[in-house]
C-alpha cells in the first residue's frame, strides 16, 4: 500500500435514500466540500457488487480512507469491513430519511441534514488514521494465580489443562485452603443426596503431578509491576528470599475468611465451648474420625444439635452482614447429615427463616435432608443460654409464638468475608482530600483496610476495587468478569460468598479469561467491552502540563506517572474508552482514529445558516453503547427528530472533551445534549466512571456559558437507556423547543 | 448453501442465548474457530424478551448490544440462524454436527428496510411477545434483532402474501425457493447451551392458567411491562384492558413440585422482586411463597422491596384460584403457615412465577450424555468433549449462567487445544 493517504467516498442510494436525497448533490459535497478525491455511487453499496467496488477502490487505486454514505455505522458491519483502511460512515438512513416524514415541505431540511453528515464523515475521516498494534508486548502465556484454596487450585489446573504454564502462590505452607481442612463437602452430582467427598486431597494430587504447575508455597505478592503480557511479579518467602516472574495475566483467588462469631453475644459462642460457628463445626467432624461427633467442652457424644440460621446475616445490626451468604443453608444441611450419619438417631435442628437451597443439586439436598429426619423449623432464634446443656430460644414462625428448646450442641451458621486486599479508592480518598478532617476519616478507612494481596505498583493503588461489603465482585449482569485492573481477574469467594463447586465453575471462568487477556495483550487488541479494539492513547509531551487528570480519572487504573508527572499509558492495561481524552484540559490525548480533532471537525464542518434563516443547529453527543442504539431504534420505529439535530457517536461520555462544547457554542450551534449512561450506584456506564466523570466534568460548562454570556438551557446532559426508543429522540425535541423559545445564539458568522 | 469452514480444532455452540453468545464470544476473543449454531432466526435467547434485570434493574439490550457489536466485529465467529444440530458422532476432538436449517426464504441482502412487512397483509401471534400480540407474515422478530434480516413466516410461502413480499423487496432479499438444507461439518469440541423454557402453566391445573383470563405467567408479565411490548409497558388485565390495581405474585409456580419440576428453579423469587418494582407504588403486591431465595448481595434487593409500603409477603403455597365470574377476578384460596390462617383473597391479576424447564431433550439428544432426574446435563466425564453452559447445568440466574459459560468455553478450549498440540 502506498504511503500517502487517498480519500474515497461512496454514496448508497437504496433502501429509500436516492428517492427521498438528491445523490448527485452529495457526492458533490464529498468531493467539492469533504475532499473526497473520489465518489461513487451505487443503487445497494452493501451488496456482493457494491462492496466489490470498494475493495478494487482499495486494491488498484490505493484508496486509504473510506467514507460510506448509507446506513447507521451498527448496520452492515460485517459487508463494511475492510483490512487496513480507515472507515467512516454517514448515516443517512437511521440518522436521516428514517427520521425525517416524506413531505415536499420537508424535503429541503431532509437533504441539508444529509449533506451535513457527508461533511462531517469527510472531515472526521480527514483527521483519522487507521489503527495498527504497538508491539509493545509480545505473547506471554504464564498465568499467576494468586491463593491456593480450590479456586485457586481449580484455576491452576484448568489454565495448565489448555496449555498454559502457571504460578501458583499460596500465603501458607500448603494447598488446600479453608476446605482443605472440611470432613465432606456439598454435593456436586447428582442425585445429591449425601455429603461427598472432600476434592482437595485429589485435587493436590493432580497438581504435583502437572509439570506445568509451578506451585509458591508460604509466598506472597511483594510487587506487581506493568500490564497484561508483561507484569512483573516478585514474590517473597517467608524466609526472606524473592523470585521475579514474567507473567502475562492473573487470576485472584484470595478466598474468605469466617465471620467473627464473638460479634455475636446473644449466642454465647465465647461462653460456650459448645456453641460452634460452622467452620469450627468442620473440624469435631474431622476430629470424630469416622465415630460420633463430641461435645468439645466434655467429650459427650452429641445426642441433640441446633443449627442456628442466618447467625449475624442478612442483617442490618452493627456488625452483623448484611448480606446473605449464599450457601450456608446447604452447609447447615450437610453438617446435619454428619450427625445423622455419625451419630445415630441425634435429634438435629435447622432453625431457619428463608432456606434458601436453590437450583437442582440445592433442593435435591434439602429434599435430602428432610428424608433423613433433619427437622427444618421456621424459627428465629434471639439468645443461646449456657449451661450443662443449651437452651435456644426463639420465635416460631409457625406457631407465632415465644419458645425455646435444650440440646447439647449449637452450631451457628455464620457468613463468609471476603479476603480481598485494601480498596484503592481508599487510598486515592487521603490523598485528594480537601481538609484535615476528610483526611483523618478517610486515614481512619485506610488504617482498618486489610494487607495487599498483589502490591500492584498502579497509580490507582495497589489491588483491585471493592464492590460491596469489600468483595471485588463485577457490577454488571451480563459481564461477570468484568474487571477494572485488565487482566487481573478475582474468582470464588472473594468475589461473592460460594461453595466449592461454585468456586470451581468461577476459577474455570476467571482462568479463561486470564488467558484470554494473555492472548490479547499479545496482539495489542483490547479487553472487552471494545473487544479486539487496536487503537491506543497517545499523547504530546510538549503540550502536557502535568495535571494528571488523566491518569486520576481513567476508571481502570491503566495510567501510571512517570518521575516528572507525565502520564505513563499502558497499552493492554488500556480499555479504550476515551475518558483520558476527555479530561484532558490541553487536548494532548488522542487515539489514531478517534481524537478531540475529529469529534471537533465534524463539528465545525456542520454548516451553520445564517441567523436570518431561522435554522438552528443542534450538536447531540451521543454516548454509541445505549443511547446512539436508542435513536437508531427510534429511526426503525418511525419517530421523528427534530431536523436542527446532528448527531455525534462518542466511545463513552467520559470521553467528551469540553472543547467539543466550548467550540461548538463558538461556531454558533444554538444548543447541545449529551446522552451518556446511568451513573449512580447502578450504573449502566460500561466504562464504569465515564459517564459519571462526564456529569462532573460537565458541571463546570455553566462558567463557560457565562463567559460567552449565553444561557445555561443551551447546554444539557441526560442518562439515556437503550430503551429510550421514545424518550431519546423527545430529549433532542425538547431541545429545539427550548431554542425556540430562547432566541438562536448569538454566535453566528 | 450454507458453507461453514470447520475443522476438528473448531469449536460448535448449540444454543445462542445469553450462554451460547458467551461461550462463543469468549472462544471466538481467545483466537478460537467457533461455529455458533441458533434455532431461532436471532440470537440472544430469551433475555431479549426481559424488560430489566435483578437486582439493577438494568436493561438486558444493554449487555445485548455489546456482545452483537463483539459478534459482528470478529471474523472467528460463524453464527448460523434457524438451525437445530441433530447428530453428533465422534469422540472429543474429532466430532462430526449434523446441522439442519430452516429456510428462511430471506438473503442476506436484506437491508431491514422492512419493506416487505408493509406489503404482506397476514398476521400471526407475536411468539416474541408470547403470542400477546400480532406480527405480520414477514417480520423482524425484534427490532435489535442479529442478524438485522427480515423472516418470512412458513405458513405465507405459497400465498399472495408470499409474492407481495418478494415484489415489494428492492434488493433482491427474498427468496421463495430457498429449501429447508441439511449440512455435516466437523468440530474438536461442543458446548451445549440450549437454555430453558418457561414451564408450562397449563399442567398447573389448580392454578387455572386455561381458564382465568386474568391469571398470566411471570414471562407474560414481563413482556407487557415493556414499552417496547404488546401493551406498550401497561400492565392490564387480560379480561378487560383495565389497569391493575392489585397483583399476586405466585411463586414455585411449578416448581419445587414432585408433580411438576423437582428443583427449585432460583431465578424466579428474584423476577418476582423485580416484577413487583414494575407497577406504580399505589397498586397491591402481594408475594405468596415458600422460601424467598434470595443469595448473597440479591439480599438487598429483597430488603429494598419488602420496604416498599404496596409489597406484602405471604408464606403459603397457593393451593387454589377461582376466578370470580362477576369481575373477572382471581380468588386464591390456602394457609398462611405463619400462624396457620385460611385465606380466600381477591386480586385483578395473577402472576404465576413459573419454573425453568430445561431445554435438553433427554429422548433424542445427539450424542451420549449424563442428563440427571431434573433434565439438566450432569458435568460427567462420560461426556467427552461435550460441555453443558448456564441453564443446561442448572437452572441459574443470567450472572451465572454467564460465568458459567465462560467457564464451558474454557472446556472447550482444552480440547481444541489438545487436538491443536497432536497436529501441530
Amino acid at each position: 500500500m502506498a504511503d500517502e493517504k487517498k480519500f474515497a467516498g461512496y454514496v448508497c442510494t437504496g433502501c429509500g435514500l436516492g428517492e427521498r436525497l438528491d445523490a448527485g448533490q452529495l457526492e458533490t459535497i464529498a468531493t467539492r466540500d469533504g475532499k473526497m478525491q473520489s465518489c461513487k455511487q451505487h443503487e445497494m453499496l452493501c451488496s456482493a457488487e457494491g462492496v466489490q467496488i470498494i475493495k478494487d477502490d482499495i486494491a488498484n487505486e490505493d484508496v486509504t480512507h473510506v467514507m460510506i454514505a448509507a446506513c447507521s455505522k451498527r448496520a452492515k458491519v460485517e459487508a463494511f469491513n475492510f483490512t487496513d483502511v480507515a472507515l467512516t460512515r454517514a448515516n443517512l438512513r437511521e440518522g436521516v430519511i428514517w427520521v425525517r416524514p416524506d413531505t415536499d415541505e420537508n424535503s429541503e431540511t431532509t437533504q441539508e441534514m444529509a449533506e451535513d453528515y457527508i461533511r462531517m464523515a469527510c472531515a472526521e475521516l480527514k483527521s483519522m488514521t487507521q489503527p495498527s498494534a504497538s508491539g509493545e508486548q509480545t505473547l506471554n502465556k504464564n498465568i499467576l494465580v494468586v491463593g491456593g484454596g480450590v479456586t485457586g487450585m481449580t484455576a491452576a489446573i484448568e489454565a495448565a489443562a489448555a496449555g498454559y504454564p502457571v504460578h501458583l502462590v499460596e500465603k501458607s505452607g500448603q494447598l488446600g485452603g479453608a476446605l482443605g481442612g472440611y470432613y465432606k463437602v456439598i454435593p456436586t452430582r447428582s442425585p445429591y443426596d449425601a455429603p461427598a467427598e472432600n476434592p482437595v486431597p485429589g485435587m493436590i494430587e493432580a497438581i504435583e503431578a502437572d509439570d506445568r504447575i509451578t506451585v509458591h508455597l508460604n509466598s506472597t505478592l511483594a510487587k506487581t509491576e506493568g500490564a497484561p503480557g508483561r507484569f512483573s511479579v516478585e514474590v517473597a518467602t517467608e524466609s526472606g528470599s524473592s523470585e521475579t516472574l514474567s507473567i502475562g495475566a492473573i487470576v485472584q483467588a484470595s478466598g474468605w475468611k469466617p465471620y467473627d462469631a464473638s460479634q455475636l453475644p446473644e449466642f454465647a459462642h465465647d461462653k460456650s465451648a459448645d456453641v460452634v460457628t460452622n467452620h469450627e463445626l468442620e473440624a469435631l467432624a474431622v476430629a470424630a474420625n469416622g465415630g460420633p461427633i463430641k461435645r468439645p467442652s466434655d467429650g459427650k457424644e452429641v445426642t441433640s444439635v441446633c443449627f442456628i440460621q442466618n447467625a449475624g446475616q442478612c442483617s442490618d445490626k452493627e456488625g452483623h452482614l448484611s448480606y446473605f451468604s449464599g450457601v450456608t443453608d446447604l452447609v447447615s444441611i450437610k453438617q446435619a447429615m454428619y450427625f445423622k450419619e455419625l451419630n445415630g438417631d441425634c435429634d438435629t435442628t435447622i432453625l431457619f427463616d428463608n432456606l434458601r437451597t436453590p437450583g437442582a443439586g440445592g433442593e435435591d439436598f434439602y429434599r435430602a435432608g428432610q428424608q433423613a429426619m433433619v427437622t427444618f423449623s421456621k424459627g428465629i432464634a434471639s439468645e443461646v443460654v449456657p449451661g450443662d446443656s443449651l437452651t435456644v430460644k426463639f420465635e416460631d414462625k409457625i406457631l407465632n409464638e415465644e419458645t425455646e428448646m435444650v440440646c447439647d450442641l449449637v452450631v451457628l451458621a455464620t457468613g463468609m468475608e471476603p479476603n480481598s486486599g485494601p480498596d484503592p479508592y481508599a487510598q486515592l480518598m487521603v490523598d485528594e482530600a480537601e481538609d484535615e478532617e476528610e483526611k483523618a476519616k478517610a486515614q481512619a478507612i485506610l488504617d482498618n483496610a486489610p494487607p495487599s494481596i498483589l502490591n500492584l505498583q498502579y497509580r490507582q493503588g495497589t489491588d483491585l476495587p471493592h464492590l460491596k461489603n469489600g468483595f471485588n465482585d463485577s457490577h454488571f449482569i451480563c459481564f461477570p468478569y468484568e474487571t477494572r485492573r485488565t487482566g487481573i481477574y478475582a474468582a470464588g469467594p472473594v468475589r461473592r460468598p460460594m461453595d466449592a463447586q461454585q468456586a470451581r465453575d468461577d476459577a474455570t471462568g476467571a482462568a479463561l479469561k486470564a488467558i484470554q487477556a494473555a492472548e490479547n495483550a499479545g496482539l495489542g487488541r483490547a479487553a472487552h467491552p471494545r473487544s479486539g479494539d487496536l487503537s491506543f492513547p497517545s499523547f504530546r509531551k510538549e503540550g502536557c502540563t502535568q495535571c494528571k487528570r488523566c491518569t486520576v480519572e481513567c476508571p481502570f487504573g491503566a495510567i501510571n506517572e512517570d518521575e516528572e508527572g507525565y502520564p505513563m499509558y499502558n497499552e493492554s492495561r488500556c480499555r479504550r474508552c476515551g475518558t483520558c481524552m476527555g479530561a484532558c484540559p490541553v487536548r494532548v490525548i488522542s487515539f489514531e482514529n478517534y481524537s478531540v480533532e475529529t469529534v471537533n471537525q465534524q463539528i465545525k464542518n456542520v454548516e451553520i445558516p445564517e441567523e436570518w434563516d431561522e435554522k438552528p443547529r443542534i450538536l447531540v453527543l451521543a454516548c454509541e453503547n445505549d443511547a446512539y442504539p436508542a435513536l437508531d431504534q427510534a429511526a426503525q420505529a418511525g419517530v421523528e427528530i427534530n431536523p436542527w439535530a446532528r448527531v455525534i457517536p462518542v466511545r463513552c461520555l467520559g470521553s467528551v472533551s469540553l472543547s467539543w462544547v466550548t467550540d461548538a457554542l463558538n461556531n454558533g450551534y444554538d444548543g447541545i445534549v449529551m446522552m451518556g449512561c446511568r451513573r449512580d450506584d447502578d450504573y449502566q456506564c460500561h466504562f464504569v466512571r465515564g459517564s459519571a466523570m462526564a456529569a462532573e466534568r460537565m458541571s463546570k460548562v455553566g462558567d463557560t456559558l457565562d463567559t460567552l454570556n449565553l444561557e445555561p438551557e443551551r447546554v444539557i446532559l441526560h442518562e439515556v437507556a437503550i430503551t429510550d426508543v421514545e424518550r431519546a429522540p423527545q430529549l433532542i425535541n425538547d431541545m429545539a423547543e427550548t431554542v425556540e423559545k430562547i432566541g438562536l445564539s448569538p454566535f453566528k458568522f | 448453501m450454507t458453507e461453514v469452514i470447520a475443522t476438528n480444532e473448531t469449536i460448535l455452540v448449540v444454543g445462542g442465548g445469553i450462554s451460547g453468545m458467551t461461550a462463543a464470544l469468549e472462544a471466538a476473543e481467545t483466537g478460537k474457530q467457533v461455529v455458533l449454531v441458533e434455532k431461532r432466526p436471532y440470537v440472544g435467547g430469551r433475555v431479549t424478551q426481559l424488560y430489566k434485570y435483578f437486582p439493577k434493574l438494568c436493561f438486558p439490550t444493554c449487555g445485548l448490544e455489546i456482545n452483537q457489536r463483539r459478534a459482528k466485529m470478529n471474523p472467528n465467529l460463524n453464527i448460523i440462524t434457524m438451525a437445530e444440530v441433530t447428530d453428533i458422532k465422534g469422540e472429543a476432538g474429532n466430532y462430526t454436527a449434523t446441522v439442519k436449517i430452516s429456510p428462511r426464504y430471506v438473503n442476506e441482502n436484506c437491508t431491514a428496510c422492512g419493506d416487505c412487512a408493509k406489503a404482506v397483509e397476514t398476521e400471526f401471534d407475536d411468539e416474541f411477545n408470547y403470542e400477546m400480540g400480532k406480527r405480520k407474515g414477514a417480520y423482524l422478530p425484534h427490532r435489535m434483532a442479529h442478524p438485522q434480516r427480515y423472516v418470512l413466516d412458513p405458513a405465507i410461502i405459497g400465498t399472495d402474501d408470499a409474492q407481495k413480499a418478494k415484489d415489494a423487496c428492492k434488493v433482491n432479499a427474498i427468496d421463495l425457493d430457498m429449501q429447508e438444507e441439511t449440512i455435516e461439518f466437523k468440530a474438536g469440541a461442543v458446548v451445549w447451551a440450549t437454555g430453558w423454557k418457561p414451564y408450562d402453566a397449563n399442567k398447573i391445573q389448580p392454578y387455572g392458567y386455561d381458564r382465568i383470563a386474568n391469571v398470566i405467567t411471570s414471562v407474560e408479565f414481563e413482556r407487557m411491562a415493556d414499552p417496547n411490548g404488546p401493551t406498550g409497558g401497561k400492565l392490564v388485565r387480560p379480561s378487560d384492558g383495565k389497569e391493575v390495581k392489585s397483583v399476586a405474585f405466585i411463586q414455585c409456580a411449578g416448581s419445587r413440585d414432585k408433580n411438576h419440576l423437582l428443583h427449585c428453579s432460583r431465578i424466579c423469587c428474584m423476577a418476582s422482586l423485580k416484577q413487583a418494582t414494575y407497577p406504580a407504588d399505589e397498586v397491591d403486591i402481594s408475594i405468596y411463597y415458600i422460601d424467598i431465595r434470595a443469595i448473597d448481595r440479591f439480599e438487598d434487593f429483597y430488603q429494598k422491596v419488602k420496604a416498599k409500603e404496596n409489597v406484602s409477603f405471604i408464606k403459603s403455597k397457593v393451593a387454589s384460584i377461582v376466578e370470580n365470574k362477576e369481575n373477572g377476578n382471581p380468588t386464591l384460596h390456602g394457609v398462611d403457615t405463619e400462624g396457620y390462617n385460611r385465606y380466600a383473597n381477591e386480586h385483578d391479576l395473577v402472576v404465576l412465577a413459573v419454573g425453568m424447564e430445561p431445554s435438553v431433550d433427554k429422548a433424542s439428544f445427539p450424542v451420549e450424555i449424563v442428563i440427571n432426574e431434573e433434565g439438566f446435563i450432569e458435568p460427567a466425564p462420560e461426556n467427552g468433549g461435550v460441555f453443558a453452559a448456564g441453564c443446561s447445568s442448572d437452572a441459574l440466574d443470567v450472572n451465572r449462567a454467564v460465568q458459567h459459560a465462560t467457564g464451558a468455553a474454557l472446556r472447550a478450549i482444552q480440547v481444541v487445544n489438545r487436538v491443536a498440540a497432536t497436529e501441530g
